[in-house]
């Protein structure tokens, strides 16, 4: 996989010098209550998103102000994995500024910025370059109009902790004296950047400034959004994804205090609709209660789907042959001649994001112009959706980014504020849509369930040379965006099987596709490599079971080609001890995988009990991301993918009953909590290579990993997800 | 409608909100104090986590008239500059990824504290099972926890 970003183009359109513009958001104003004035005072709104300062913007990311403040625009949403830190990082490190000297700030949606959506743990290795690039060109500048100054050439300058240092006299200057002429510079294209041994802030774990706020409650998040005269809005969802309006009756709703409206409206989802019925109040409180209160007739004329209906649909289109995606060799013929053969049939669950924080968006439609404050991991293409929905231009659509209370690919869509947009735009006010946690639980796209089917085929001397792995599932470009036809396998359905990661001289990867309409789906944390390298990582210790041979032993004589994949496995074997003996009752299992271009794996410890219970004892992980930027974070990372990890392993999967999802909190949709929380470590592997993706990679090794251990235990294969109740204790 | 007078991290206040309210939103929607959080509404996920007369209790699930003559305290009472010895550890130990659910676990943790000098996993499982985090920063709340522990412990010690 390659960046398509034309780096050159990226670089002239974040390098327009120029004054930056104010966009600001601030509220002034603390709203009073009635009665005696209380002691404490209370502001209700606040400026709660970030400005772009006033300055001199060197380009749209470095502004300097003439008192020396120094403000680095954190251009990607932050849901968590660290781009509020890790972006301005990068253009620190060239700018040869220390983060103590800087202010971050989180930008607005704006096309002057470049990509900024998040996901696809592709900030960091695409932007690797490009925002070296930007902090590089920012301090060529300032040197130039130094060395200008003093009549030297730049050569002779230092840069270092914000100024300009004369390399013959010593002398100094800091970016704020240079930062007017420096603008006026052309903006160098190709400016230098540092060998890594003089990175000061890269390769080191560097606490992170969100950490602060997050921990005295004053970081924003979109929920956190409030303007005076906004309105709160709360949508009755259908029974069931298609179903209709046919009747309100909203006689209860309106004499609840505080509830000012009721009226019909559309969640619009891309090639999808839903209507629902939204509930306007002035507060929450007052929404939900007048929801609760509301009495709406839905009719529906399509056939519900169920759990049981999906999984016999999926299971009879495994069955066919379907397309094939990538092939190498001639399996057909190898597997047939192969004098040991294997195949096996492996499922996975629907799931939910859950992430923390519920959908919501602040939304104000004005006649010309539209403003919103949202948790969104894609700023610019909601802007460019709320501008199809309006008529209006891009332009005239201002994305405001919060903190995100996680996302995991579900806040990539903008489904929820468009929500907001279509109400804002009826009522004529600002209006606050929140999503309670059934709604983001029940009407959440999911990622979809899977059905695998592999065969292999091994040859006398215990070598796999034919291996076949045909992934059926439904396709998420399919259901969300029209014109998508979806059956060819290539919008990331194959994920990460359509390359293999081993030397198999006969290696073929096919698709089924499968419609589960009107079910919505989308990416979950690691897509469909979360699902695709269970049933791949399984099947090869199937494989090496019927070889007879060890599973790191089996995997690694098919690491010849790739000696960087070959030191991962031997460095992660070694962290965890693999050739040491267990004690009885206990296991280990293995996988690896290497997806967003990153390797990553688990040894997964398990011991049985007395009453045959299973339980986690350790788990050993380790990633090859290339340089690691902040390895504290990316440790972090692995640590969240592990937990997600297990949570889809362990807890119950998200099942459908007459058309609409079962599971709507977190009694019927469980996930992993502190108690269940097993020993951990995470081991990166160092090296000097460029970084590559760490918010998902660990997570699709991790069921695999923990399934081959229960196997090699019980002797008794795990060939679906999640795991049966009742094995763990 | 009633007008409910509220002691909120040692300041009082006075609101009119309907009396069966939950005080999540009394605090958030009409006192303006966003770093408690909303997570699922029915005292499954923690988020909300705030303490009453010291206790710790789930705000969304709590209406505001069980608050009427106990002292409340939010995420925002705990320290005035956020540097409240559990604060503290929480950077020490870079625990918030997204953050959304960690006023809760730290408000769960410093009641924790409260009544322990020394807790066990075991005590660090039984007080901070309430508090969901789908990011998967629980290794690092214990790490911190017991990091706070000691803190604590160090400092009585100079005493």
């Amino acid at each position: 996989m390659t960046s398509n970003i034309d780096r050159r183009a990226f670089l002239r359109q974040a390098g327009l010098a120029g004054t930056a513009l104010v966009i600001g958001f601030y509220l002034p104003g603390c709203k009073k209550q009635d009665g005696p004035e209380p002691e404490g005072s209370i502001t209700l709104f606040k400026g709660n998103v970030d400005d772009v300062p006033e300055g001199t913007g060197i380009n749209p990311f470095v502004i300097i102000d003439d008192q020396g403040n120094i403000t680095l625009m954190a251009h990607r949403p932050d849901m968590g994995q660290g781009t509020y830190q890790s972006m301005p990082l990068l253009i620190a490190e060239e700018l040869d500024v220390t983060l103590d000297q800087v202010t971050i700030k989180q930008a607005p949606g704006d096309k002057k910025y470049g990509d900024q959506g998040v996901g696809g743990s592709a900030s960091v290795r695409t932007m690797w370059e490009p925002m070296r690039k930007v902090g590089a060109a920012a301090r060529e500048m300032l040197a130039l109009a130094a060395a200008t100054r003093w009549g030297i050439d730049r050569a002779d300058c230092d840069t270092e902790n914000g100024m300009v240092i004369n390399r013959k006299t010593d002398e100094r200057l800091a970016y704020a004296d240079l930062v007017a002429a420096a603008a006026q510079l052309p903006i160098p294209e190709n400016p230098p950047l540092k060998s890594p041994d003089k990175f000061r802030l890269i390769g080191k774990s560097v606490a992170r400034p969100d950490v602060p706020l997050k921990v005295r409650g004053a970081a924003n998040y979109g929920l956190d959004m409030k303007k005076e005269g906004m309105v709160y809005a709360l949508i009755e969802r259908a029974p069931s994804f298609s179903s209709k309006v046919k009747a309100i009756d909203d006689s209860a709703v309106l004499a609840i205090p505080g509830v000012q409206k009721v009226l019909k409206t559309e969640r619009i989802l891309f090639k999808k609709r839903m209507e629902g019925v939204a509930v306007i109040a002035d507060s929450y409180w007052a929404a939900l209660q007048g929801r609760r209160a509301l009495k709406v007739t839905w009719e529906n004329d399509e056939v519900l789907l169920d759990t049981a209906a999906i999984y016999d649909k999926l299971r009879a289109a495994a069955q066919k042959e379907g397309v094939e995606v990538s092939s190498e060799g001639a399996f057909a013929r190898a597997y047939a001649a192969a004098p040991v053969r294997l195949e096996a049939e492996y499922e996975t669950p629907f799931a939910a994001h859950a992430a923390m924080e519920p959908q919501n968006a602040l939304v104000e439609v004005r006649a010309d112009s539209c403003e919103i404050w949202a948790p969104t991991q894609f700023p610019q293409w909601a802007q460019q959706e709320v501008a199809k929905t309006l008529g209006f231009q891009p332009e005239q659509v201002t994305v405001h980014v919060a903190f995100l209370g996680g996302g995991f690919g579900r806040r990539a869509l903008p489904d929820f504020i468009l929500e907001g947009v279509v109400l804002s735009k009826e009522l004529g006010v600002p209006v606050k849509v929140v999503w309670t946690r059934e709604d983001d639980m029940t009407q959440s796209p999911f990622r979809p369930g899977s059905v695998n089917r592999l065969q292999g085929g091994i040859s006398s001397d215990g070598q796999l040379v034919a291996l076949q792995h045909k992934v059926t599932t439904p396709s998420i470009s399919y259901s969300l965006f029209p014109g998508m036809s979806g059956s060819n396998g290539e919008g990331g359905e194959m994920e990460p099987v359509n390359e293999h990661l081993y030397d198999i001289p006969n290696y073929q990867s096919r698709y089924v596709f499968a419609d589960v309409d009107p079910i919505p789906l989308v990416w979950w944390r690691s897509v469909y490599s979360s699902t695709n390298v269970f049933a791949h990582e399984c099947f090869i210790d199937e494989l090496a079971e019927a070889a007879g041979k060890d599973p790191v032993a089996f995997r690694m004589a098919m690491l010849q080609t790739n000696q960087r994949n070959r030191k991962f496995l031997q460095f992660l074997a070694e962290k965890a001890n693999w050739e040491k003996p267990l004690p009885e009752n206990w296991a280990r299992g293995i996988a690896m995988t290497h997806c967003f271009n990153t390797t990553a794996g688990h040894v997964v410890e398990i011991s049985r009990n007395s009453a045959g219970k299973i339980r986690i004892e350790r788990i050993i992980t380790a990633v090859d991301c290339g340089i690691a930027v902040n390895p504290d974070n990316v440790k972090a990372q692995c640590e969240g993918c592990v937990v997600m990890g297990l949570s889809a392993a362990l807890k119950p999967a998200i099942t459908f009953t007459n058309g609409a999802a079962t599971e709507n909190n977190f009694h019927t949709y469980p996930i992993l909590r502190i108690n269940e929380m097993p020993q951990l470590e995470v081991h990166v592997v160092p090296n000097e290579e460029a970084p590559t993706g760490s918010g998902e990679p660990a997570l699709p090794p991790l069921a695999p990993a923990l399934a081959n251990a229960i196997s090699r235990l019980t002797g008794k294969r795990i060939r679906k997800l999640p795991l049966e109740d009742g094995l763990m204790g | 409608m009633s007008l409910i007078k509220l002691s909120v991290n040692g300041k009082s206040y006075q609101v009119e909100v309907a009396e069966d309210m939950p005080l999540l939103w009394v605090i958030r929607d009409f006192l303006g104090m966003n770093g408690t959080k909303f997570g699922c509404g029915i005292g499954q996920c923690g988020a909300c986590t705030i303490h009453l007369d010291g206790q710790p209790i789930r705000s969304c699930s709590t209406p505001v008239l069980a608050a009427i003559g106990k002292k409340i305290t939010t995420i925002e009472g705990i320290s005035e500059k956020g540097d409240h010895p559990v604060q503290q550890a929480w950077i020490a130990e870079q625990v918030p990824q997204c953050g959304y659910c960690q006023s809760g676990q730290i408000m769960s943790a410093v009641a924790l504290l409260n009544e322990k000098e020394a807790p066990s996993d075991a005590d660090i499982d039984a007080a901070m099972v309430g508090n969901i985090c789908r990011c998967g920063t629980y290794k690092r709340v214990r790490a911190a926890i017991h990091r706070a522990a000691a803190d604590k412990r160090e400092m009585l010690s100079k005493r």
